[in-house]
């Protein structure tokens, strides 16, 4: 594989403070944190930011955390889960209020990024909140590239856990271009007439474009589930240098 | 630098009592989370071959077999990734850098630089100074067990003083270059060295 991006020396990722313009509750686990940086030079889709608290004890903590938001928008958005007993996320859900100024800096990340020269179409399949930087390509896309055929697979445990449902729902209504799967592994409402259990080789096979329409993948969830798909996509035989992956947490293993 | 403003209601849950263990913005972790760009090669040992090259031309070349024969180190280090989880005492063994230069003949390393090739077109660059004197091995055995394909089996490199996508998993091929060139995640934004110790996560740090 040769290298994109020639090599630079680039200036350093300086910390910054946003400031919280607001906090969207999105589901009973996650909320959205809409930020206002000191400065942003834009970013592409896919990429994250790096957030660092500071007790007053001087200890600190970092998180990486996807954008969710396009690079149209001038404000940030992240979208954040609660993990239990965990040290950054609880405090991002039920601390910080408007009004806060939040350490973060970015934008990072050269890979897990769908510009312009990787085109289309672009299969997205995501895992829980592995589902915001996926967003961050499909807001981009509807505002800008909205031509370009790509499909969502959508795994979360329940309709009330799909984060930015309507909007998802909104977004794919009208728009031949965009298919739109979930899946749901543990409840489903009664009458749902869509996937249930985990994503399987027959949904991605149905919603990933053939192999001759050369799809460019991008899988981001827990380790497992980007594990698991992976794979599965390498078996269906597409080629594996198109297949993008980011893992959020821990494998368990 | 200024001092980071105090966030406020932020408390820390731990003050690790492994805390000087600990580089800047890392935090512990006591499972082994994966990383890596794309899927993961299935790779039969069968067909596995290790190449150490200089230039165009080979230096030395093993099968499986060959380089299992080779002599094995075990060491315990901690380990760093750059999406900021820190493990302590990891135990690994396989075949030192120095080990391997040795099998070959050669006594000094005949470059500055090296580029680890790796199964999937992954690569990463290091200077050969960071993978002489016991620094880094190609390991083959995490915690006494064959390396799982998830965590770069059958082989991998292990520099563990570096932030850990420096330690290239499915590795192949080691090639000595005379110039440092960057490799896959070094030209996609993260830092050319990568020292956790001085936080150089993404370039310009
Ligand atoms: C590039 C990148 C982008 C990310 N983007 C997002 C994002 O957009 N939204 C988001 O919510 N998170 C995202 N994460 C994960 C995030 O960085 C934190 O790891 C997560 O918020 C947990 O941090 P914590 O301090 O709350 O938990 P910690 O204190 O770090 O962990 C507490 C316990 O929970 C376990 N744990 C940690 N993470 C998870 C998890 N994700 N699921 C289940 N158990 C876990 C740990 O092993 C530990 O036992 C991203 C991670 C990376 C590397």
């Amino acid at each position: 594989m040769t290298a994109t991006d020639a090599p630079s020396q680039q200036p350093k990722i300086e910390w910054q403070t946003g400031l919280v313009k607001a906090i969207v509750a999105e589901t009973s686990r996650v909320k959205s944190i809409i930020l206002q940086p000191a400065r942003w030079s834009g970013h592409w889709p896919g990429q994250h930011v790096d957030i660092r608290l500071t007790a007053d004890d001087g200890y600190q903590a970092e998180r990486s955390y996807s954008i969710a938001s396009p690079p149209e928008e001038r404000l940030l958005t992240l979208t954040v889960e609660r993990v239990e007993d965990g040290e950054v996320s609880p405090y991002l859900l039920d601390e910080l209020r408007v009004g806060d100024a939040l350490e973060l800096r970015g934008p990072i990340g050269r890979f897990f990024i769908w510009s312009r020269t990787c085109g289309g179409p672009i299969c997205l399949v995501a895992g829980g909140t592995g589902i915001t930087p996926l967003m961050a390509m499909l807001r981009h896309r509807r505002s800008s590239l909205p031509h370009i055929p790509a499909s969502l697979i959508y795994s979360a445990r329940s309709l009330a856990d799909v984060v930015y449902r309507d909007e998802l729902d909104t977004m794919a209504r009208g728009d031949r271009n965009l298919r739109l799967a979930y899946a749901l592994t543990r409840e489903h409402p009664s009458g749902w007439n869509g996937h249930r259990g985990r994503v399987n080789a027959a949904l991605l096979a149905e919603n990933s474009f053939t192999r001759e329409q050369n799809p460019t993948f991008f899988i981001c969830g827990p380790a497992g589930f980007v594990e698991g798909i992976s794979s599965m996509l390498v078996k269906l035989g597409f080629n594996p240098l198109a297949i993008r992956t980011e893992r959020f947490g821990p494998t368990g293993a | 630098m200024d001092r980071p403003p105090v966030s406020r209601g932020f408390k820390s849950k731990r003050w690790p009592s492994e805390a000087a263990r600990l580089p800047p913005g890392q935090y512990l972790t006591t499972d082994f989370p994966v990383l890596s760009a794309g899927p993961t090669p299935a790779i039969r040992v069968a067909d596995w071959k290790i190449a150490l090259q200089l230039g165009g031309s080979l230096l030395g070349k093993w099968t499986w077999d060959e380089f299992e024969a080779l002599p094995q180190t075990t060491i315990t280090v901690d380990i760093h990734c750059v999406t900021k989880w820190t493990k302590l005492n990891t135990v690994w063994q396989g075949v030192r850098f120095d080990d391997l230069l040795k099998t070959v003949g050669r006594s000094e390393p005949p470059d500055a630089f090296v580029m680890a090739h790796c199964d999937g077109g992954y690569t990463t660059n290091l200077p050969v100074a960071d993978l002489v004197a016991g620094k880094a091995m190609i390991a083959t055995r995490y915690e006494g067990l064959p390396l799982a394909p998830t965590h770069g089996g059958p082989a991998r490199l292990l520099v563990p003083h570096l932030y850990f996508w420096k330690s290239a998993k499915w590795l192949r091929r080691l090639r000595f270059m005379p110039k440092d060139e960057p490799g896959f995640w070094e030209s996609r934004g993260y830092h050319n060295y990568g020292d956790p110790w001085r936080e150089q996560r993404y370039d310009g740090d």
